[in-house]
């Protein structure tokens, strides 16, 4: 097949995030939380060393337009010109009305399509793929797509194998129609049969079967993310970036080895940021390339993974 | 199939290559988390290599049940038979 940048389409022109300023290592969740576990026990079994928790009345929203406005800032893209808002995110401030359309009015975005995406820590590659799907029928031409969450509104800090992952933070990018095209066809898909051992239970908390969820990330993923390769034309050796879901570094490792990524950079933002599901890819690349750590037109993967079970993974161009 | 001999020292090969346990180490009577080292996740990685070597299905739900390289062994042994 061709390869992905054949001709016209969309890419990603600017990038931008947010985290909150407060910063939580694993000490202070014994300290201030009082969770019983230590620092050796995190970073060893899921790499973490710290991660950042929002503010009292800081919400997804708020985080959403932060990092949004950046972006729109990063593009050097007014926010008149945008025409569609897309939000991935599992932990809306309110079902309605929903996050995208209430980004859209702190922005100053007038009447852009406007609709959030569950499908919890792919859901950025999903949101991605919709904007580069909306620009090339026809339907927009400069979309926003963010990925955020305040995940500390649904973590149970009486249950240690859940609490220590997860964080708040949001990333995005801007997606205009391009001469020549910068996203590769999605590789998505979905296991729904198995999606039970990642779930909101009823009292509002987020759960996991640690285990399981580990041994579908380390034995399924790798092919769909070598098949998101494929379908751009760009092997992964050619990769300059490897920027996955960040769950885990020891899943990340294991993906991005089974994979062939042997030149890129891998990202590891989930060292100081923990696990922020749909922001944590958005949130990984808008930093690594505001570090000047990935070079400017490389084809870089992003693979997001999770909840549902859901998956989806494109090649892009770095802006 | 394979003895049980051969199962002990495919699952040291295995414990070596994801665990850095020494070969020698790996007797029967050995448990995975307490002498070995092995931590939560490992034993899922170690379940899985050794599923492709020996060509068998562990669950999880067995997963629990297997506390030293003795119970290993018997299980692959069984599943193969």
């Amino acid at each position: 097949m061709s390869r992905y940048t054949d001709g016209p389409g969309a890419r990603v022109v600017g990038l931008g995030h947010y985290q909150p300023a407060r910063i939580v290592t694993n000490d202070d969740l014994t300290t201030q939380f009082g969770v019983e576990t230590n620092d050796a026990w995190i970073q060893d079994r899921v790499g973490i060393k710290a991660r950042r928790f929002a503010a009292e009345g800081e919400t997804c929203l708020d985080m959403s337009v932060a990092a949004a406005g950046k972006a729109l800032a990063n593009a050097g893209i007014e926010a008149a010109d945008v025409d569609l808002v897309i939000v991935a995110t599992l932990t809306p401030p309110t079902m309605l009305p929903n996050v995208a359309s209430q980004v859209a009015a702190r922005l100053g975005i007038n009447a852009p399509g406007a609709f959030d995406v569950n499908t919890a820590c792919s859901g950025f590659s999903y949101g991605l793929a919709t904007a580069q799907h909306a620009i090339v029928s026809g339907a927009a031409k400069t979309a926003l797509v963010i990925g955020a969450e305040k995940l500390t509104d649904v973590i149970d800090f009486a249950d240690r194998t859940t609490c220590i992952l997860f964080a708040d933070g949001a990333g995005a990018a801007v997606v205009t129609a391009a001469e020549q095209n910068g996203i590769g066809p999605v590789y998505w898909g979905s296991d729904g049969p198995r999606g039970d051992v990642l779930n909101i239970d009823d009292d509002g908390f987020i759960r996991q079967e640690g285990q399981a969820v580990f041994r579908w990330a380390t034995t399924a993923l790798a092919p769909f993310a070598r098949a998101a390769c494929e379908r751009a034309g760009v092997d992964p050796a050619d990769l300059v970036a490897f920027i996955p879901h960040q769950a885990n570094v020891r899943i990340i490792d294991h993906i991005a080895k089974r994979l062939g990524a042997t030149n890129a950079v891998i990202a590891r933002d989930i060292v100081e940021s923990g696990n922020t599901s749909s922001a944590s890819i958005p949130l990984a690349l808008s930093k690594l390339v505001e570090r000047g750590e990935l070079p400017s037109g490389g084809p870089a993967l992003l693979f997001g993974f999770g909840g549902g079970l859901t998956y989806a993974g494109q090649v892009i161009t770095i802006p | 199939m394979s003895s049980n001999d051969e199962i002990r020292a495919g699952l040291a090969e295995i414990l070596e290559e994801i665990a850095d346990v020494q070969k020698d180490d790996v007797a029967d009577d050995k448990s995975f988390t307490d002498d070995l080292d092995v931590d939560s996740l490992s034993m899922v990685e170690v379940v899985v290599a050794a599923e492709e070597k020996f060509g068998v299905k562990i669950p999880d739900d067995d997963v629990q049940g297997l506390k030293t390289v003795g119970d290993a062994v018997a299980y692959i042994s069984q599943a193969q038979a």
